[in-house]
Protein backbone atom coordinates (compact mmCIF):
# COMPACT_ATOMS: atom_id res chain seq x y z
CA UNK A 1 0.00 0.00 0.00
CA UNK A 2 1.15 3.15 -0.86
CA UNK A 3 1.38 5.83 1.82
CA UNK A 4 0.28 8.83 -0.24
CA UNK A 5 -3.26 8.90 -1.11
CA UNK A 6 -3.42 8.78 -4.82
CA UNK A 7 -3.12 12.35 -6.55
CA UNK A 8 -6.61 13.77 -7.46
CA UNK A 9 -6.85 13.17 -11.27
CA UNK A 10 -6.58 16.56 -13.36
CA UNK A 11 -9.80 17.00 -15.54
CA UNK A 12 -8.50 20.54 -16.55
CA UNK A 13 -8.66 18.92 -20.16
CA UNK A 14 -11.04 17.02 -20.38
CA UNK A 15 -14.97 18.74 -21.88
CA UNK A 16 -18.12 19.00 -19.86
CA UNK A 17 -19.38 16.62 -21.40
CA UNK A 18 -16.49 14.17 -20.96
CA UNK A 19 -17.00 15.20 -17.55
CA UNK A 20 -20.65 13.98 -17.45
CA UNK A 21 -19.95 10.79 -19.01
CA UNK A 22 -17.45 9.87 -16.19
CA UNK A 23 -20.39 10.69 -14.05
CA UNK A 24 -22.44 8.41 -16.06
CA UNK A 25 -20.02 5.89 -14.94
CA UNK A 26 -20.52 6.86 -11.15
CA UNK A 27 -16.77 8.91 -10.89
CA UNK A 28 -17.39 10.65 -7.71
CA UNK A 29 -14.12 12.74 -8.26
CA UNK A 30 -16.47 13.69 -11.75
CA UNK A 31 -18.64 14.77 -10.16
CA UNK A 32 -17.10 17.32 -7.90
CA UNK A 33 -15.38 18.79 -10.94
CA UNK A 34 -19.03 18.79 -12.47
CA UNK A 35 -20.10 20.38 -9.17
CA UNK A 36 -16.86 22.88 -9.40
CA UNK A 37 -17.64 24.16 -12.72
CA UNK A 38 -20.92 24.79 -12.11
CA UNK A 39 -22.25 24.65 -8.56
CA UNK A 40 -21.96 28.34 -8.21
CA UNK A 41 -23.70 29.43 -11.41
CA UNK A 42 -26.00 26.95 -10.53
CA UNK A 43 -26.61 28.40 -6.55
CA UNK A 44 -26.48 31.80 -7.82
CA UNK A 45 -29.95 30.91 -10.24
CA UNK A 46 -31.64 28.78 -7.77
CA UNK A 47 -31.22 31.91 -4.89
CA UNK A 48 -32.13 34.23 -7.77
CA UNK A 49 -35.72 32.01 -8.28
CA UNK A 50 -36.26 30.80 -4.68
CA UNK A 51 -34.49 33.95 -2.74
CA UNK A 52 -34.22 31.51 0.23
CA UNK A 53 -30.57 30.01 0.95
CA UNK A 54 -31.92 27.16 2.75
CA UNK A 55 -34.12 26.68 -0.15
CA UNK A 56 -31.82 27.39 -2.80
CA UNK A 57 -29.28 25.03 -1.57
CA UNK A 58 -31.83 22.31 -2.06
CA UNK A 59 -32.80 22.88 -5.35
CA UNK A 60 -28.69 22.11 -6.10
CA UNK A 61 -28.47 19.53 -4.38
CA UNK A 62 -31.55 17.74 -5.92
CA UNK A 63 -30.20 19.00 -9.68
CA UNK A 64 -26.71 17.72 -9.26
CA UNK A 65 -28.06 14.56 -7.44
CA UNK A 66 -30.49 14.22 -10.46
CA UNK A 67 -27.15 14.01 -12.36
CA UNK A 68 -25.72 11.73 -10.42
CA UNK A 69 -28.52 8.88 -11.22
CA UNK A 70 -29.84 10.45 -14.90
CA UNK A 71 -26.15 11.20 -16.15
CA UNK A 72 -26.15 8.06 -19.04
CA UNK A 73 -29.00 9.32 -20.34
CA UNK A 74 -27.21 12.89 -21.11
CA UNK A 75 -26.93 12.88 -24.75
CA UNK A 76 -23.94 15.23 -26.26
CA UNK A 77 -25.55 15.81 -29.74
CA UNK A 78 -28.31 17.30 -27.99
CA UNK A 79 -27.38 19.63 -25.45
CA UNK A 80 -23.99 21.25 -23.70
CA UNK A 81 -23.71 19.77 -20.46
CA UNK A 82 -23.65 23.23 -18.64
CA UNK A 83 -27.06 23.64 -20.03
CA UNK A 84 -27.93 19.92 -18.98
CA UNK A 85 -27.02 20.99 -15.43
CA UNK A 86 -28.46 24.25 -15.33
CA UNK A 87 -31.42 22.69 -16.48
CA UNK A 88 -31.52 20.08 -13.68
CA UNK A 89 -30.98 22.78 -11.05
CA UNK A 90 -33.32 25.45 -12.40
CA UNK A 91 -36.48 22.70 -13.04
CA UNK A 92 -35.79 21.69 -9.06
CA UNK A 93 -36.21 25.62 -8.00
CA UNK A 94 -39.06 26.31 -10.12
CA UNK A 95 -40.65 23.00 -8.47
CA UNK A 96 -39.92 24.35 -4.79
CA UNK A 97 -41.13 27.96 -5.71
CA UNK A 98 -44.27 26.74 -7.11
CA UNK A 99 -44.63 24.20 -4.10
CA UNK A 100 -43.45 27.52 -1.69
CA UNK A 101 -45.54 29.87 -3.53
CA UNK A 102 -42.35 32.53 -2.85
CA UNK A 103 -42.42 34.00 -6.01
CA UNK A 104 -41.12 37.66 -6.96
CA UNK A 105 -39.74 38.65 -9.78
CA UNK A 106 -37.67 41.45 -8.77
CA UNK A 107 -34.15 41.31 -8.50
CA UNK A 108 -32.64 40.75 -5.01
CA UNK A 109 -32.35 43.92 -3.06
CA UNK A 110 -28.65 43.61 -2.85
CA UNK A 111 -25.56 41.70 -4.39
CA UNK A 112 -23.75 39.19 -1.83
CA UNK A 113 -20.36 39.75 -2.27
CA UNK A 114 -18.24 36.77 -3.47
CA UNK A 115 -16.74 34.75 -0.12
CA UNK A 116 -13.04 34.79 -0.18
CA UNK A 117 -12.47 31.81 -1.58
CA UNK A 118 -13.62 32.55 -4.90
CA UNK A 119 -10.78 33.12 -7.25
CA UNK A 120 -10.24 36.21 -9.17
CA UNK A 121 -10.53 34.18 -12.64
CA UNK A 122 -13.44 32.90 -11.61
CA UNK A 123 -14.99 35.73 -10.88
CA UNK A 124 -13.73 37.85 -14.00
CA UNK A 125 -15.18 35.56 -16.07
CA UNK A 126 -18.66 34.90 -14.15
CA UNK A 127 -18.51 38.67 -14.16
CA UNK A 128 -18.27 38.78 -17.75
CA UNK A 129 -20.71 36.17 -18.97
CA UNK A 130 -23.15 38.01 -16.39
CA UNK A 131 -22.47 41.19 -18.55
CA UNK A 132 -23.03 39.70 -21.75
CA UNK A 133 -25.95 38.51 -20.95
CA UNK A 134 -27.53 41.35 -18.99
CA UNK A 135 -26.91 43.42 -22.31
CA UNK A 136 -28.11 40.47 -24.50
CA UNK A 137 -31.59 40.89 -22.47
CA UNK A 138 -31.63 44.94 -22.74
CA UNK A 139 -31.34 44.71 -26.29
CA UNK A 140 -34.96 42.77 -26.06
CA UNK A 141 -38.48 44.58 -25.95
CA UNK A 142 -39.83 45.52 -22.95
CA UNK A 143 -43.03 42.81 -22.84
CA UNK A 144 -40.25 40.05 -24.42
CA UNK A 145 -37.82 40.75 -21.89
CA UNK A 146 -40.55 40.88 -19.34
CA UNK A 147 -42.03 37.51 -19.93
CA UNK A 148 -38.57 35.58 -19.88
CA UNK A 149 -37.54 37.11 -16.46
CA UNK A 150 -41.06 36.59 -14.97
CA UNK A 151 -41.18 32.48 -16.60
CA UNK A 152 -37.10 31.81 -15.84
CA UNK A 153 -36.33 33.75 -12.94
CA UNK A 154 -39.86 34.43 -11.44
CA UNK A 155 -40.82 30.71 -12.12
CA UNK A 156 -44.03 32.23 -13.21
CA UNK A 157 -46.18 29.41 -16.02
CA UNK A 158 -47.10 31.08 -18.99
CA UNK A 159 -51.16 30.46 -17.86
CA UNK A 160 -50.19 32.08 -14.19
CA UNK A 161 -48.43 34.76 -16.80
CA UNK A 162 -50.78 35.65 -19.19
CA UNK A 163 -53.40 36.02 -15.86
CA UNK A 164 -50.73 38.41 -14.41
CA UNK A 165 -50.17 40.19 -17.14
CA UNK A 166 -53.76 40.78 -18.43
CA UNK A 167 -52.86 38.70 -21.73
CA UNK A 168 -54.07 35.73 -23.55
CA UNK A 169 -52.06 32.93 -23.47
CA UNK A 170 -51.15 32.83 -27.33
CA UNK A 171 -49.72 36.32 -26.34
CA UNK A 172 -47.45 35.02 -23.49
CA UNK A 173 -46.15 32.22 -25.47
CA UNK A 174 -45.58 34.32 -28.84
CA UNK A 175 -43.08 36.41 -26.46
CA UNK A 176 -41.31 34.12 -24.78
CA UNK A 177 -40.93 32.32 -28.05
CA UNK A 178 -39.53 35.61 -29.73
CA UNK A 179 -37.64 37.12 -26.88
CA UNK A 180 -35.64 33.10 -26.55
CA UNK A 181 -35.27 33.01 -29.81
CA UNK A 182 -34.03 36.80 -29.98
CA UNK A 183 -31.74 35.90 -27.31
CA UNK A 184 -30.28 32.97 -28.85
CA UNK A 185 -28.96 35.58 -31.72
CA UNK A 186 -28.10 38.03 -29.59
CA UNK A 187 -25.58 35.82 -27.90
CA UNK A 188 -24.56 34.37 -31.12
CA UNK A 189 -23.39 37.71 -32.15
CA UNK A 190 -19.67 37.93 -32.39
CA UNK A 191 -19.87 41.24 -30.72
CA UNK A 192 -21.00 38.81 -27.45
CA UNK A 193 -18.70 36.09 -28.14
CA UNK A 194 -17.33 34.67 -25.73
CA UNK A 195 -14.02 34.89 -27.17
CA UNK A 196 -13.87 38.65 -26.49
CA UNK A 197 -12.66 37.88 -22.97
CA UNK A 198 -9.59 37.87 -21.60
CA UNK A 199 -8.23 37.00 -18.41
CA UNK A 200 -6.90 40.17 -17.10
CA UNK A 201 -3.83 40.16 -15.05
CA UNK A 202 -4.74 41.90 -11.94
CA UNK A 203 -3.43 45.57 -11.50
CA UNK A 204 -4.14 46.21 -7.87
CA UNK B 1 -53.75 19.04 -27.61
CA UNK B 2 -53.04 19.55 -31.66
CA UNK B 3 -49.57 18.73 -32.48
CA UNK B 4 -49.35 22.26 -33.99
CA UNK B 5 -50.53 23.79 -30.73
CA UNK B 6 -47.43 21.42 -28.87
CA UNK B 7 -44.75 22.63 -31.50
CA UNK B 8 -45.68 26.30 -29.92
CA UNK B 9 -44.78 25.06 -26.31
CA UNK B 10 -40.79 24.66 -27.02
CA UNK B 11 -39.92 27.87 -25.65
CA UNK B 12 -42.44 27.57 -22.46
CA UNK B 13 -40.69 24.18 -21.84
CA UNK B 14 -37.18 25.87 -22.33
CA UNK B 15 -38.25 28.00 -19.19
CA UNK B 16 -39.56 25.36 -17.31
CA UNK B 17 -43.24 27.65 -17.69
CA UNK B 18 -45.28 24.39 -18.37
CA UNK B 19 -47.42 23.41 -15.99
CA UNK B 20 -47.11 19.70 -15.15
CA UNK B 21 -49.52 18.81 -17.24
CA UNK B 22 -48.93 20.35 -20.31
CA UNK B 23 -45.29 19.70 -19.48
CA UNK B 24 -45.87 15.71 -19.72
CA UNK B 25 -47.92 16.58 -23.09
CA UNK B 26 -44.58 18.10 -24.35
CA UNK B 27 -42.45 15.32 -23.62
CA UNK B 28 -44.79 12.97 -25.26
CA UNK B 29 -44.65 15.25 -28.21
CA UNK B 30 -41.12 15.09 -28.47
CA UNK B 31 -39.83 11.79 -28.29
CA UNK B 32 -41.79 11.66 -32.22
CA UNK B 33 -40.97 14.97 -32.99
CA UNK B 34 -37.55 15.92 -34.39
CA UNK B 35 -38.14 19.36 -35.47
CA UNK B 36 -38.99 19.96 -31.54
CA UNK B 37 -36.24 18.22 -30.25
CA UNK B 38 -33.94 20.27 -32.75
CA UNK B 39 -35.42 23.49 -31.65
CA UNK B 40 -35.49 22.63 -28.16
CA UNK B 41 -31.96 21.84 -28.09
CA UNK B 42 -31.42 25.52 -29.20
CA UNK B 43 -33.91 27.27 -27.38
CA UNK B 44 -32.64 25.44 -24.25
CA UNK B 45 -29.20 27.01 -24.47
CA UNK B 46 -31.00 30.36 -24.74
CA UNK B 47 -32.34 29.84 -21.55
CA UNK B 48 -29.61 28.31 -19.84
CA UNK B 49 -27.56 31.32 -20.73
CA UNK B 50 -29.81 33.23 -18.11
CA UNK B 51 -28.76 31.39 -15.12
CA UNK B 52 -25.28 33.80 -15.81
CA UNK B 53 -27.34 36.92 -15.65
CA UNK B 54 -27.93 36.81 -12.21
CA UNK B 55 -25.27 37.47 -9.34
CA UNK B 56 -23.80 34.35 -8.52
CA UNK B 57 -22.37 34.54 -4.88
CA UNK B 58 -19.89 31.61 -3.67
CA UNK B 59 -22.72 28.63 -2.21
CA UNK B 60 -21.30 27.28 1.52
CA UNK B 61 -18.61 24.89 1.33
CA UNK B 62 -21.19 22.36 3.33
CA UNK B 63 -23.50 22.22 0.39
CA UNK B 64 -20.30 20.87 -2.03
CA UNK B 65 -19.58 18.16 1.02
CA UNK B 66 -23.08 17.27 1.58
CA UNK B 67 -23.97 16.56 -2.55
CA UNK B 68 -20.83 14.12 -2.35
CA UNK B 69 -21.57 12.71 0.59
CA UNK B 70 -24.76 11.83 -0.58
CA UNK B 71 -23.87 10.52 -4.26
CA UNK B 72 -21.70 8.02 -2.51
CA UNK B 73 -24.52 6.38 -0.77
CA UNK B 74 -26.62 6.30 -3.64
CA UNK B 75 -23.81 4.67 -5.56
CA UNK B 76 -24.67 1.38 -7.33
CA UNK B 77 -23.11 -1.00 -5.19
CA UNK B 78 -20.68 -2.02 -8.45
CA UNK B 79 -17.56 -1.30 -8.90
CA UNK B 80 -17.32 2.03 -11.45
CA UNK B 81 -16.18 0.26 -14.22
CA UNK B 82 -18.71 -2.74 -14.74
CA UNK B 83 -20.06 -3.46 -17.97
CA UNK B 84 -22.56 -1.54 -19.58
CA UNK B 85 -22.95 -3.15 -22.71
CA UNK B 86 -26.07 -3.93 -21.99
CA UNK B 87 -27.81 -0.34 -21.55
CA UNK B 88 -29.74 0.69 -24.31
CA UNK B 89 -27.98 1.48 -27.56
CA UNK B 90 -28.78 5.71 -27.33
CA UNK B 91 -26.93 5.42 -23.60
CA UNK B 92 -24.04 3.61 -25.14
CA UNK B 93 -23.40 6.29 -27.72
CA UNK B 94 -23.74 9.14 -25.58
CA UNK B 95 -20.88 7.56 -23.19
CA UNK B 96 -19.01 6.43 -26.40
CA UNK B 97 -19.50 10.16 -27.80
CA UNK B 98 -18.46 11.98 -24.58
CA UNK B 99 -15.36 9.62 -24.41
CA UNK B 100 -14.17 10.94 -27.60
CA UNK B 101 -15.01 14.34 -27.23
CA UNK B 102 -12.47 13.87 -23.80
CA UNK B 103 -9.92 12.50 -26.68
CA UNK B 104 -11.12 15.13 -29.20
CA UNK B 105 -10.96 12.68 -32.08
CA UNK B 106 -14.65 11.47 -33.77
CA UNK B 107 -14.64 14.17 -36.40
CA UNK B 108 -17.76 12.33 -37.62
CA UNK B 109 -21.19 13.80 -36.74
CA UNK B 110 -22.53 12.45 -33.19
CA UNK B 111 -25.74 11.67 -34.73
CA UNK B 112 -24.89 9.42 -37.84
CA UNK B 113 -22.78 7.10 -34.97
CA UNK B 114 -26.30 6.70 -32.96
CA UNK B 115 -26.91 4.67 -36.35
CA UNK B 116 -24.28 2.28 -36.71
CA UNK B 117 -24.84 -1.31 -36.15
CA UNK B 118 -24.21 -2.31 -32.27
CA UNK B 119 -21.61 -3.71 -32.31
CA UNK B 120 -19.79 -0.84 -33.09
CA UNK B 121 -20.89 1.09 -30.19
CA UNK B 122 -19.35 -1.86 -28.34
CA UNK B 123 -16.70 -1.35 -29.68
CA UNK B 124 -16.65 2.57 -28.94
CA UNK B 125 -17.48 1.72 -25.36
CA UNK B 126 -14.59 -0.32 -24.89
CA UNK B 127 -12.70 2.25 -25.61
CA UNK B 128 -15.12 4.53 -23.10
CA UNK B 129 -14.54 2.52 -20.36
CA UNK B 130 -10.83 2.03 -20.63
CA UNK B 131 -10.85 6.18 -20.90
CA UNK B 132 -13.14 6.18 -17.65
CA UNK B 133 -10.50 4.50 -15.27
CA UNK B 134 -9.02 5.92 -13.02
CA UNK B 135 -5.20 6.20 -13.77
CA UNK B 136 -5.59 5.63 -17.71
CA UNK B 137 -3.13 6.89 -20.10
CA UNK B 138 -3.40 8.43 -23.39
CA UNK B 139 -0.23 7.97 -25.79
CA UNK B 140 -1.41 10.35 -29.02
CA UNK B 141 0.38 9.44 -32.47
CA UNK B 142 0.39 10.74 -35.71
CA UNK B 143 -2.94 9.23 -36.86
CA UNK B 144 -4.89 8.87 -33.48
CA UNK B 145 -4.63 7.43 -29.77
CA UNK B 146 -3.64 4.51 -27.70
CA UNK B 147 -5.66 4.16 -24.55
CA UNK B 148 -3.93 2.23 -22.20
CA UNK B 149 -5.95 1.24 -18.37
CA UNK B 150 -4.16 1.01 -15.43
CA UNK B 151 -4.38 -3.21 -16.02
CA UNK B 152 -3.00 -3.32 -19.35
CA UNK B 153 -6.18 -3.22 -21.09
CA UNK B 154 -5.80 -1.07 -23.95
CA UNK B 155 -7.93 0.42 -27.20
CA UNK B 156 -6.18 1.55 -30.56
CA UNK B 157 -8.24 5.04 -31.62
CA UNK B 158 -6.93 5.35 -35.40
CA UNK B 159 -8.45 8.08 -37.85
CA UNK B 160 -8.56 8.22 -41.67
CA UNK B 161 -7.34 5.28 -42.79
CA UNK B 162 -8.13 4.25 -46.17
CA UNK B 163 -10.43 1.09 -45.63
CA UNK B 164 -8.67 -1.74 -46.40
CA UNK B 165 -9.27 -2.93 -49.78
CA UNK B 166 -11.53 -6.40 -50.62
CA UNK B 167 -9.87 -9.27 -49.13
CA UNK B 168 -7.71 -7.40 -47.09
CA UNK B 169 -7.66 -6.24 -43.54
CA UNK B 170 -6.07 -4.31 -41.05
CA UNK B 171 -4.22 -6.57 -38.12
CA UNK B 172 -3.09 -4.91 -34.99
CA UNK B 173 0.12 -6.56 -32.81
CA UNK B 174 1.27 -6.08 -29.52
CA UNK B 175 4.70 -6.30 -29.52
CA UNK B 176 7.32 -6.96 -25.80
CA UNK B 177 10.24 -8.49 -26.72
CA UNK B 178 8.96 -11.65 -28.11
CA UNK B 179 7.04 -12.47 -31.13
CA UNK B 180 3.95 -10.07 -31.91
CA UNK B 181 0.90 -11.27 -30.23
CA UNK B 182 -2.25 -10.88 -32.60
CA UNK B 183 -4.43 -8.00 -30.71
CA UNK B 184 -7.54 -7.94 -33.38
CA UNK B 185 -8.57 -6.83 -36.86
CA UNK B 186 -10.37 -3.25 -38.34
CA UNK B 187 -11.62 -2.10 -41.41
CA UNK B 188 -10.66 1.42 -41.39
CA UNK B 189 -12.19 4.19 -42.38
CA UNK B 190 -12.93 7.32 -41.16
CA UNK B 191 -12.38 6.83 -37.07
CA UNK B 192 -11.55 2.97 -35.80
CA UNK B 193 -12.35 2.17 -32.20
CA UNK B 194 -10.33 -1.36 -31.73
CA UNK B 195 -10.63 -2.56 -28.18
CA UNK B 196 -7.08 -4.67 -28.01
CA UNK B 197 -7.24 -8.46 -27.27
CA UNK B 198 -4.44 -9.03 -24.70
CA UNK B 199 -2.40 -6.50 -21.90
CA UNK B 200 -0.34 -3.54 -23.42
CA UNK B 201 1.79 -3.41 -20.24
CA UNK B 202 4.48 -0.20 -20.29
CA UNK B 203 7.17 -0.14 -22.73
CA UNK B 204 5.43 -2.43 -24.98
CA UNK B 205 4.67 -1.45 -29.02
CA UNK B 206 1.11 -1.94 -30.70
CA UNK B 207 1.72 -2.47 -34.34
CA UNK B 208 -1.06 -2.43 -37.47
CA UNK B 209 -0.13 -4.25 -40.50
CA UNK B 210 -2.32 -5.26 -43.67
CA UNK B 211 -2.81 -8.15 -43.81
CA UNK B 212 -5.19 -10.80 -45.91
CA UNK B 213 -8.84 -11.37 -44.66
CA UNK B 214 -9.37 -13.32 -41.67
CA UNK B 215 -5.86 -12.31 -40.33
CA UNK B 216 -2.36 -14.35 -39.83
CA UNK B 217 -0.47 -15.66 -37.01
CA UNK B 218 2.28 -13.23 -37.57
CA UNK B 219 2.82 -9.99 -39.52
CA UNK B 220 3.67 -10.70 -43.07
CA UNK B 221 4.43 -6.87 -43.68
CA UNK B 222 6.18 -4.10 -42.16
CA UNK B 223 3.93 -2.15 -39.96
CA UNK B 224 1.71 0.84 -41.44
CA UNK B 225 1.97 2.54 -37.96
CA UNK B 226 3.58 2.12 -34.66
CA UNK B 227 3.44 3.40 -31.29
CA UNK B 228 5.07 3.02 -28.43
CA UNK B 229 3.02 2.80 -25.21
Amino acid sequence: MSEYRPMARTFAHLSDEAIVALVARSDEEALAELYDRFGRVAYGLALRVLRDDKLAEDAVQEGFLTAWRNADRFMPERAKASTWILTLVHRRAVDLVRREDRRRAEPLAEGVEPAPTASVEDDAWLRFERERVQAALRQLPDQQREALELAYYGGFSQSELAERLGQPVGTIKSRMFTGLARLRELLAEPGNGETAWKPTPSTT
Amino acid sequence: MEANALHDLTAAYALDALDVDDAREYEAHLSHCDRCRDELASLSEAAGALAYATEAPMPPPELRARILQQARRERPNVVPLRPRWAVPVAAAAAVAACAAIALGIWAVSLSSKLDRRDAALAREQRVAAILAQPGSRTIPFARGTLVVGKAGDAALVVQHLERAPTGRTYEAWISAGGPPRRAGLFNGGQNSAVPLKGSVQSGASVLVTVEKAGGVDAPTQKPILSVQS
